[in-house]
């Protein structure tokens, strides 16, 4: 503790869970958008990545209100949220903003897009497999050429639907801390776009990592064209991130409100490293420039030619700083905005304790459970290429 | 009352001594239980005719004046006996402050268990310019955003005025907490739910003003309504010049200071 505090300010309300929610929502909607990019956008370089994208955002998506729920006072009744909301609350809109995100746009869009192959897995396959596949048709067995085109108009309609849900989901989770009038590290009209580009950037760099892993464990080769047009946009999302993360931080420096002494104060005492080595210099800068040289985001084929093998290590490690940076994001948001009093006049400490329900122990496991279920989601429904069902056009001549 | 300026030379035809005196010794006994009687009616707010207590007829505020506080801290104990706020340090409905204000500027404020310890001896008294108690709590806000941004509606104003948890019904998000400017709300260590100043609304209920209004042994805390009937806190405002915490923030708080320094925050 620094300076004065006021006495009810000792316990900090949010703690590593909370820092946990938007990061886990950020990757479920940049993961989403990344997918909207070959659905929509018809970038076709990226496809191999598009129902790798969709099963990661699903299973990140399930585990995101977890931490939310073991962080609340009263879980048991968190169901209110949907009985009573208080209209007024921008929190009460989390339960409607999550459902229909989850409902309409993700297991819709998943849905649709795996019927065929669903239909004819369950007809070539044995055992639960069979079984399992078959309830997830719902029953929706016709494979008509009529039924097969509806599929793919109603899958890139609720794409089209998608992208500006996805852009609530993780928007809305920025308004939360950018309305909080109270606290001048939060307030800012500029925090749901600053959310939403770097989940853009945190999804996009997600996948990146999860297509190399799983091609390799696979023992496939990388398809490098879909790898540099991933990291292509990995830069320009990471540009326009960085930009108003900048501006943002010019504007506060350059209005010098009230708050910027006690704001400059806890960057310089206690988010030096969270903030300024882990996500400026590490997280942003680094990758930023890493990526400006070998990918084809500012000229074709990179600054500096680099082969392919090089290439991958190179992304693979940028993405994985740039994962590092966003979580730091989300950490010098949410901790930094409770380190300073609102009485301007002094710093608190935060210290992350190990075990305990919002402990580090807690945490590192709710960021390994998205991981297990995207395993159990592959194995149910592949998202390879080589996992595809047997060409179906025999059966429909028959 | 004001007859009492006897330092005005005797008019002709006026008073003589004697009678000057019994007048004089009338006044100085009467003018207390007057004055006692006047704060009673005032401070007492229910109108019991219809015998239920009726929300709608009242809307309260407090009134503080910084210069009456000698940082006792009686209402800090008061008001954790009165209304089961947790014992320990760092869990507060009321809190009392001391700035210290030095000649170069510099501001030092303190409120060491909320002032229930009493104040450390202040270093280097050569320096001081001005050093002063502020009483905290609730505001009450008119436009409070804890109760803008609580997701299930547990929190809520009431009719008359007061900013109240259900905490029947509080699902202990902490978005409140984050909320308030003013450092006032907790979450209660045993009951996991927001907790804050009520006003001591059981009391308001039934007649009576909150602890801490009732034990400040020098009035520094007024206690009424700040528009329509008269209670002390109408004189208070009428007297004196207000200010409010973080007005900026247009919470519109409905405790109201008086003789209040700007290094206050």
């Amino acid at each position: 503790m620094q300076g004065y505090i006021y006495p009810n300010e000792f316990e900090l309300q949010w703690s590593l869970l909370i820092v946990l929610y938007p990061y886990l929502t950020g990757l479920v909607a940049g993961a989403f958008i990344l997918a909207s990019l070959e659905r929509v956008f018809n970038v076709k370089e990226v496809q191999p990545t598009y129902r790798l994208a969709l099963l990661t955002a699903l299973a990140f998506l399930i585990v995101a209100p977890l931490p939310l729920l073991a962080h609340l006072g009263h879980p048991e009744r968190s169901y209110e949220i949907f009985m009573t909301p208080n209209r007024q609350s921008a929190m009460a809109m989390f339960g409607f903003v999550y459902a229909w995100y989850l409902m309409v746009v993700l297991l819709l869009e998943i849905w649709f897009d795996y019927r065929r192959d669903l239909v004819l897995w369950a007809r070539a396959d044995h055992g639960w497999k069979r079984w399992v596949r078959y309830a997830l048709t719902l029953g929706a067995t016709d494979l008509s050429p009529r039924a097969l085109k509806f599929d793919d108009s109603a899958g890139r309609w609720i794409t089209v639907i998608g992208i500006p849900s996805a852009f609530l989901l993780h928007g809305y989770v920025g308004f939360i801390f950018g309305s909080i009038k109270a606290n001048p590290w939060w307030s800012s009209v500029l925090m749901p776009v600053v959310f939403l580009f770097s989940a853009i950037v945190s999804g996009i760099a997600l996948v990146l990592v999860i297509y190399m892993v799983t091609t390799l464990m696979r023992w496939k080769s990388i398809d490098m064209a879909c790898l540099d047009k991933l990291a292509q946009f990995l830069f320009y999302a990471l540009v326009v991130d960085f930009s108003l993360e900048a501006l943002d931080f010019i504007h506060r420096l350059y209005e010098a409100e009230e708050s910027i002494d006690i704001l400059s104060l806890m960057i310089e005492n206690r988010l030096f490293i969270s903030l300024i080595v882990l996500q400026v210099v590490m997280g942003t800068l680094i990758p930023l420039v890493a990526l400006a040289l070998t990918s084809s985001g500012l000229r074709r084929g990179g600054f500096i030619r680099t082969p392919p093998q090089l290439r991958q290590l190179i992304y693979l490690a940028a993405a994985v700083l740039i994962q590092i940076g966003i979580f730091s994001i989300r950490w010098n948001v949410v901790i930094g905005g409770q380190l300073f009093s609102k009485s301007l006049r002094g710093l608190t400490v935060y210290k992350v304790e190990l075990f305990g329900i919002e402990g580090l122990a807690m945490t590192v496991g709710l960021l390994i459970l998205p991981f297990i279920l995207l395993w159990a989601l592959v194995k149910i429904i592949p998202p390879w290429e080589e996992s595809a069902p047997a060409d179906p056009a025999a059966e429909q001549t028959a | 009352m004001a007859d009492t300026r006897h330092d005005e030379p005797p008019r002709e035809g006026g008073v003589d001594r004697r009678a000057f005196l019994t007048d004089l010794t009338a006044v100085c006994a009467g003018t207390p239980l007057l004055l006692g009687l006047v704060k009673i009616s005032n401070a007492v707010p229910v109108p019991q005719e219809g015998g239920a207590y009726d929300p709608t007829e009242h809307w309260y505020g407090m009134g503080v004046d910084v210069e009456r506080c000698i940082g006792c801290a009686r209402c800090v104990v008061a008001c954790k006996a009165e209304n089961d706020v947790p014992p320990e340090p760092h869990y507060f409905n009321t809190w009392i402050e001391r700035y210290v204000i030095r000649t170069n500027g510099d501001v030092e404020v303190e409120s060491p268990n909320g002032g229930i310890d009493g104040f450390s001896e202040i270093e280097d008294p050569s320096t001081i310019r001005r050093t002063f108690f502020v009483p905290k709590l609730c505001n009450h806000c008119a436009n409070p955003p804890c109760v803008q941004v609580c997701p299930v509606g547990a929190t809520f104003i009431t009719q008359d005025g007061a900013v109240l948890v259900d905490q029947d019904y509080c699902i202990g998000c902490r978005y409140c907490v984050q909320a308030c400017p003013y450092g006032a709300r907790y979450i209660h260590p045993e009951k996991h739910v927001a907790a804050k100043c009520t006003f001591c609304y059981h009391r308001l209920r039934d007649g009576l003003v909150p602890a801490c209004v009732e034990v400040c042994p020098t009035g520094a805390r007024i206690f009424g309504e700040p528009e329509g009937r008269p209670t002390p806190l109408t004189r208070f405002m009428r007297f004196n010049d207000l200010q409010i915490l973080k007005p900026y923030l247009n919470t519109k708080p409905k405790v109201y200071y008086a003789n209040l320094d700007f290094e206050v925050s």
